[in-house]
């Protein structure tokens, strides 16, 4: 016990840094195992990275992690401890929409910078905005954006759209429905399913979307769900001759499990992390090889670029300072793996990115292909919307 | 719906029918021999689905499903050896707290065995496609599901009704002691039974695996839908089971196929009121003889002690005084073991001196939490306010539910409460325009005079306290005496003209109310509300401190409380599979104290 820490400081003492910048990261590891196991190996290979590289502002960083059990209570407790007994400069993380909803809004009262890497609702920089909340991916809102032209190219009149019963499939098909009929007037919604998260009747919910004789379905389950939809689905034929446009399915974390069950040509959005072959995603990734010797998911993208994120505003601060961090943190320009993003002053959005493209099947294991890369500044609002939802 | 649609829907609902059928018939035959709640039977469940995925590879899916099968059987009735043996005697539920302890353990088991990632098993060989039926496409294995419902149905009853040892079986069943008294092994008949439910839960869950994927959250899904199905087929009638498991499924099934997809959230909640309410013991149940013997019987509530109530004081002195000593995260901390003191304490005033067992109280603390959060953000009440009219909603909901409740008892009470819980939960988490959906209310914080860490402690530590005292108070009361009566012994309490019912009303009405209060309290030391504060898992939370601290005792379920927020917190800070710690430990609290902390601490200096 008393060697590691002993370590700790003779490297500090060794490397002449200052006071280490401390980021208290709160996540609900257990709850979303899938998807955090991954995202904080992608955190701590950042961290290892900017350390070595002499750190941010003349002082080295140093992540505080905590499960927050997957509540906004435990969340808010956890993160009170990041702020009160850990002294932490900067809180990062949370998975789920309300705890991230409900850490945003503490770090609001408590005045502290929180970069919120990946919760997905509008709301969080939206209706819930506010100074000290900031949010590194895509929203909602954002993804469904990117899957709308492609939805409007085909042309489809008869659309069925099936999701999660909670805020993330609620907005994503109000969502859709509004920017689908703003792009193609005259189309229907003939089908509404909504399961409860988690606990989908695949059989039944199949079925019913065959009643519905739909031309095109929009999807935006995931995880299991997803997985007993599309087998439910591939046995009963749902999917032959129907368009299937599927938020997150093409991230590998929940397309790798389809394995064999795959279905083709469905437009997704997602990480083909195989194919891209930018120079700053090479890069990544082949660090991330060699360091755990597994290839990266969503996730590592997610939690490296989160580190990033902090490094980079703390850089530009030239301190930890809070005040000053959430000055440097609008309008920041950084590099991710996606590519150079930029964090919106407006809205505190970054406009980090998402893959879209199609999903294919080669033997048992599924992919993405004739994708593109949607840039996330692309699909946003316009500032006048933006500006009348955060009540500005 | 066309007629074809109809047909196939039919169909579906058998489908689901019968995979609820093999996990509720398991849980049935464990409680009605044993009454052991099987917290677990998800997580054995879980278990099956894992096993199978893992063998199927190597032996072939129709290998598989039996070998994890009998897995799963030897593994529970290793578990009921050593572990639940040791608990028949021991106050009721105390099984409760061991098998829970058992779900943290296997969850965190199954994560370091196979990993996060969702795996999707394999199709069955020979069933993997679709037959033509009325023109629809329906999967062949789902025929093979139909069928196989009735025909697990019909070799249990006949291991039940035709063999000596189901003879066994169905008179322990019946009446345990007096099955016992006329020389049945029980020990022997006891495990060879929990490890026939076993068996029959890892056999749903194997055979779940074409179907879906084996996730780690399957346990806790699949807990509640066999509790309902259970209770609303009757505890121990494994016939109502099957009849209650097709009610279920072919109401989700023709909600969806209708486009009423949303109420499916509840539906089998609303179910289960409706069946309770109107039938008290479940479609096919019978009244039970009463447990006899040791755990059933409570010694009276003494007057505290002078020394006692000299300790407390002291201890309220200490907690008073803490914050000069001692600022930062303690007192946050502090704050919310406050709180779940008072929680667990008005949980226990219906649980212990009540004897009214509640799986739902969450719905209370969280009607407070809404209450007070709704105030301020509908009404724009000042915070006074909203905390003095919040808990009214609690005791409001508690009324109207717990005018229900009490007129059952046991775990019929208790799964009804949980009925009630689940159904406010869904409202909560369904009314978007009203209670902020799932993602709830943001933005509930105290008046900037009390919202410092210290000045909210010192309001926690001034309502909990005085809450507490009050429920304590209570007890020793003649509303207190006459509830511990009707407790007791409902008929004498009867004859001498105690109102039982009309009591027992009252004090869930009581105990709601100060639920609330905490509720309320908590909303404002978190600043947001979700549909979490009205969850199973805070139920469940609330049961836990009880049992840890001690049902039997006053005192207990303040020091429970205690110690597992502690646990969470430090815990969940230092270690990896924290969950499988938190597990370990109560394992070892209820095997050292099976009369929980306080009920040990009690007994060792009372000699």
């Amino acid at each position: 016990m008393k060697l590691p820490l002993l370590l700790a400081a003779l490297l500090a003492a060794g490397s002449a840094l200052g006071q280490p910048v401390k980021i208290g990261e709160l996540n609900s590891y257990k709850v979303f195992p899938a998807f955090l196991e991954p995202y904080r190996k992608g955190m701590e290979l950042a961290l290892e990275e900017i350390n070595a590289a002499g750190g941010a502002a003349g002082r080295r960083l140093e992540l505080v992690i905590r499960d927050d059990g997957g509540t906004p209570g435990d969340a808010v407790r956890v993160a009170e401890e990041l702020i009160s007994r850990e002294k932490v400069d900067v809180l990062m993380g949370t998975f789920a929409s309300h705890v991230g909803l409900a850490v945003s809004n503490l770090a609001a009262q408590r005045k502290i910078l929180f970069v919120a890497s990946e919760p997905l609702t509008d709301k969080l920089v939206w209706d819930n905005g506010n100074r000290y909340t900031f949010r590194l991916r895509p929203s909602t809102y954002m993804q469904t954006a990117m899957l709308v032209p492609e939805a409007a190219k085909l042309n489809k009149r008869r659309w069925a759209i099936v999701y999660p019963n909670y805020e993330y499939g609620q907005s994503a098909t109000a969502s859709f429905k509004k920017l689908l009929a703003a792009a193609q007037p005259g189309v229907q919604f003939v089908a509404e399913q909504a399961p409860p998260l988690g606990k989908i009747d695949a059989g039944a919910v199949v079925q019913a979307l065959i009643d519905a004789k739909p031309d095109a379905i929009f999807s935006s389950l995931f995880a299991a769900d997803l997985q007993k939809f599309v087998r439910e689905g591939n046995t009963r034929g749902l999917f032959t001759g129907v368009a299937v446009f599927n938020l997150l399915a093409g991230e590998p974390e929940y397309l790798d499990p389809l394995k064999d069950e795959t279905p083709q040509g469905w437009w997704v959005t997602g990480y083909p992390w195989q194919a891209i072959t930018t120079s700053e995603h090479t890069k990544f990734r082949d660090a991330y090889r060699k360091r755990w010797n597994d290839y990266p998911r969503q996730g590592s993208v997610v939690g490296y670029a989160a580190v990033y994120t902090v490094a980079t505003a703390v850089r530009r601060a030239g301190s930890a300072d809070t005040e000053k961090l959430v000055e440097a943190m609008k309008g920041l320009e950084m590099q991710t793996p996606f590519g150079p993003i930029v964090w919106r002053a407006l809205d505190h959005q970054s406009t980090m990115g998402a893959y879209v493209g199609q999903l294919a099947r080669k033997g048992s294991e599924g992919s993405m292909v004739n994708w593109r890369f949607a840039d996330g500044a692309r699909f946003l609002p316009s500032d006048g919307e933006v500006k009348a939802l955060r009540k500005e | 719906m066309s007629y074809a649609s109809v047909l196939i829907q039919f169909l579906n609902g058998l489908a689901s029918a019968s995979s609820l059928f093999l996990i509720a018939a398991g849980l049935s035959l464990i409680f009605g021999v044993t009454r052991v709640v099987n917290f677990a039977h998800g997580s054995l469940f879980m278990l099956g689905m894992y096993l199978a995925v893992a063998l199927a590879p190597g032996v072939g899916f129709w290998l598989a499903v039996p070998l994890a099968a009998l897995a799963v059987g030897a593994f529970g009735a290793v578990a009921e050896s050593l572990l639940l043996r040791r608990l028949y005697r021991a106050p009721e539920l105390l099984q409760l707290l061991a098998t829970f302890a058992l779900v943290l353990v296997i969850k965190d088991f199954a994560l370091w065995a196979w990993g996060p990632e969702d795996i999707l098993g394999p199709r069955a060989p020979g069933l993997a496609g679709a037959v033509t039926i009325a023109g629809q496409r329906f999967p062949a294995y789902d025929l093979f599901l139909i069928a196989l419902g009735p025909a697990v149905l019909g070799t249990l009853w006949f291991l039940l009704k035709r063999t000596r040892w189901g003879m066994l079986v169905r008179a322990a069943t019946q009446d345990r002691d007096m099955a016992s008294a006329l020389g049945v092994n029980q020990k022997g008949l006891f495990t060879a039974v929990f490890g026939l439910g076993a068996l029959l839960a890892g056999l749903g869950g194997a055979l779940q695996i074409p179907r879906e994927p084996a996730t780690l959250g399957v346990d806790l899904q699949v807990i509640s839908d066999a509790f309902v199905v259970v209770v609303v087929g009757g505890l121990g009638s494994i016939p109502g089971a099957f009849l209650a498991a097709l009610l279920i499924g072919e109401i989700k099934s023709f909600c969806i196929g209708l486009g009423f997809s949303k109420l499916t959230l509840v539906a089998e909640f609303v179910v289960m009121a409706a069946v309770l309410v109107l039938r008290p013991w479940g479609l096919l149940g019978k009244v039970r003889a009463e447990v006899r013997g040791a755990g059933a019987l409570e010694p009276p509530l003494r007057l505290p002690s002078r020394g006692a109530l000299l300790g407390l004081a002291a201890l309220f002195a200490a907690l008073a005084l803490l914050p000069a000593l001692h600022a930062g995260y303690t007192l946050v901390l502090l704050t919310d073991v406050l709180l779940f003191a008072l929680f667990a304490v008005s949980l226990h005033f219906i649980m212990g001196p009540g004897g009214l067992h509640s799986f739902g109280h969450a719905a209370y603390f969280g009607l407070g939490a809404y209450g007070a959060g709704l105030l301020v953000h509908k009404a724009s009440a000042s915070m006074g306010a909203a905390l003095l009219a919040g808990p009214w909603l609690a005791a409001l909901g508690a009324a109207a539910f717990g005018w229900f409740c009490v007129r059952l008892s046991g775990v019929y009470l208790a799964m009804l409460t949980l009925a009630f819980a689940q159904i406010t939960w869904s409202i909560a988490f369904q009314w978007d325009a009203v209670t902020g959906g799932s993602n709830g209310i943001v933005g509930i914080w105290p008046s900037p005079w009390l919202s410092g860490k210290t000045a909210y402690y010192y309001l926690t530590l001034a309502a909990c306290a005085a809450g507490i005292a009050l429920l304590w108070r209570v007890c020793y009361s003649p509303f207190g005496y006459a509830l511990r009566a009707g407790r007791d012994s409902p008929l004498r309490a009867d004859a001498i003209g105690i109102d039982v019912r009309a009591l027992q009303w009252a004090a869930f009405t009581f105990a709601g109310f100060f639920a609330g209060l905490a509720g309320a309290l908590y909303a404002f030391s978190k600043g947001s509300i979700s549909p979490e504060t009205l969850s199973i898992p805070r139920s469940v939370d609330g049961l836990v401190m009880v049992l840890l601290g001690g049902i039997q005792t006053l005192t207990g379920p303040v020091w429970g409380a205690a110690l597992l927020t502690w646990l969470q917190d430090a815990v969940a800070r230092g270690v990896d599979y924290w969950r499988a710690v938190i597990g370990g430990v109560i394992l070892a609290l209820v095997l050292a104290f099976p009369q929980g902390a306080a009920g040990f601490l009690r007994e060792r200096f009372a000699r």
